[in-house]
């Protein structure tokens, strides 16, 4: 434990208390709670869509499905909501760079990248996406040459957007697992490369 | 987005986590949930357990929590401190209902820390 808290922290310990009691009262059980946390943990996370990258890096078929209709393609995964939105995943190429924002508030796609960082929700990543994309991008310290597309995408409470980046120069691992570790949240949203 | 969200459902539409406004979101990093201690994990998972089961609504408790942090915490610490102290009075404002309320929370806390050393975890 490294905080403040320690177990006789009466914070800590009032936490202890109230779930205690509601327990016994019937109003919850643990093991609903301890649920909860590994969703949140393990299960909702940028981790969830780096799987998907790296499987569509693996196995071409799959990847194909996944740019013709990524909820469909993503629905073997099993992850928490995804069924619930459309999720549009748009393929990096040597010529064409995507980004994600959503213009009108924060439209995520939360079952494959978790919550959206702070910046993503913020009025000046959300103007400047649309008004002046490469110079955003050089400020998040991705300069993308002049000859390359820059496509944004603006998400809504129907489609969410996820980028499929470009893996990385030189071999990939054999397995998708080492593969997913390759891959960042930033780069899923377009504001990074690999 | 403010609205929109159904407010006993969360696993429907979104996460409304997600869609709490900047101040009074949980702190994160890289996406993920930061918790510093394993008590603020459990103040979390409670509230969702609770809103799931229907105890109180989503929109119960988020209108607690901005008021519970007024304008924001400065650490996962206190942003925790404050979202429990939310759960309480989501809680209190089902009174009659057998909701745990303050005293009795005060009392079984003050009763954990008299366990003697070695059975508090």
């Amino acid at each position: 434990m490294s905080s403040s808290h320690e177990p006789h922290d009466p914070v800590a310990l009032r936490a202890e208390a109230l779930e205690s009691l509601l327990v016994e009262r019937g109003w919850l059980n643990s093991a609903q709670v301890d649920d909860v946390i590994a969703r949140y943990n393990e299960r909702v996370g940028p981790m969830n869509g780096a799987r998907v990258v790296a499987r569509a890096w693996c196995d071409p078929e799959f990847k194909s499905h996944l740019l013709k209709d990524g909820t469909d393609a993503i629905s073997s995964f099993g992850f928490d909501g995804a069924q619930v939105e459309k999720l549009v995943v748009v393929e990096n190429t040597a010529s064409v760079h995507n980004l994600v924002v959503c213009t009108l508030c924060s439209c995520y796609p939360w079952a494959v990248l978790g919550l959206p960082p702070k910046w993503y929700k913020e009025p000046e990543y959300r103007a400047r996406a649309v008004r002046e994309p490469r110079a955003l991008l050089t400020d998040f310290g991705l300069t993308l040459d002049e000859q390359t597309e820059i496509k944004v995408w603006d998400s809504s409470a129907e489609v969410r957007y996820m980028v499929l980046p470009r893996p990385p120069a030189g071999e990939l691992p054999a397995d998708e697992a080492s593969c997913a570790e390759l891959v960042s949240r930033d780069a899923m949203i377009g504001v990074a490369v690999l | 987005m403010t609205s929109g969200v159904p407010t006993n459902d969360m696993e429907a539409a979104s996460d409304p986590w997600s869609q709490l406004p900047e101040a009074v979101a949980p702190p994160q990093a890289n996406g993920e949930l930061l918790f510093d201690a394993p008590w603020q994990g459990r103040a979390f998972g409670m509230v969702h357990t609770l809103v799931d089961a229907g105890r109180f609504s989503w929109d119960e408790f988020r209108e607690q929590l901005i008021i519970a942090l007024d304008g924001g915490a400065a650490s996962a610490d206190v942003y925790y401190e404050r979202l429990l102290l939310a759960l309480e009075r989501s809680l209190a404002l089902h009174k009659g209902s057998t909701a745990p309320d303050s005293a009795e929370i005060t009392q079984r806390a003050d009763e954990l820390a008299a366990r003697p050393h070695g059975h508090d975890h």
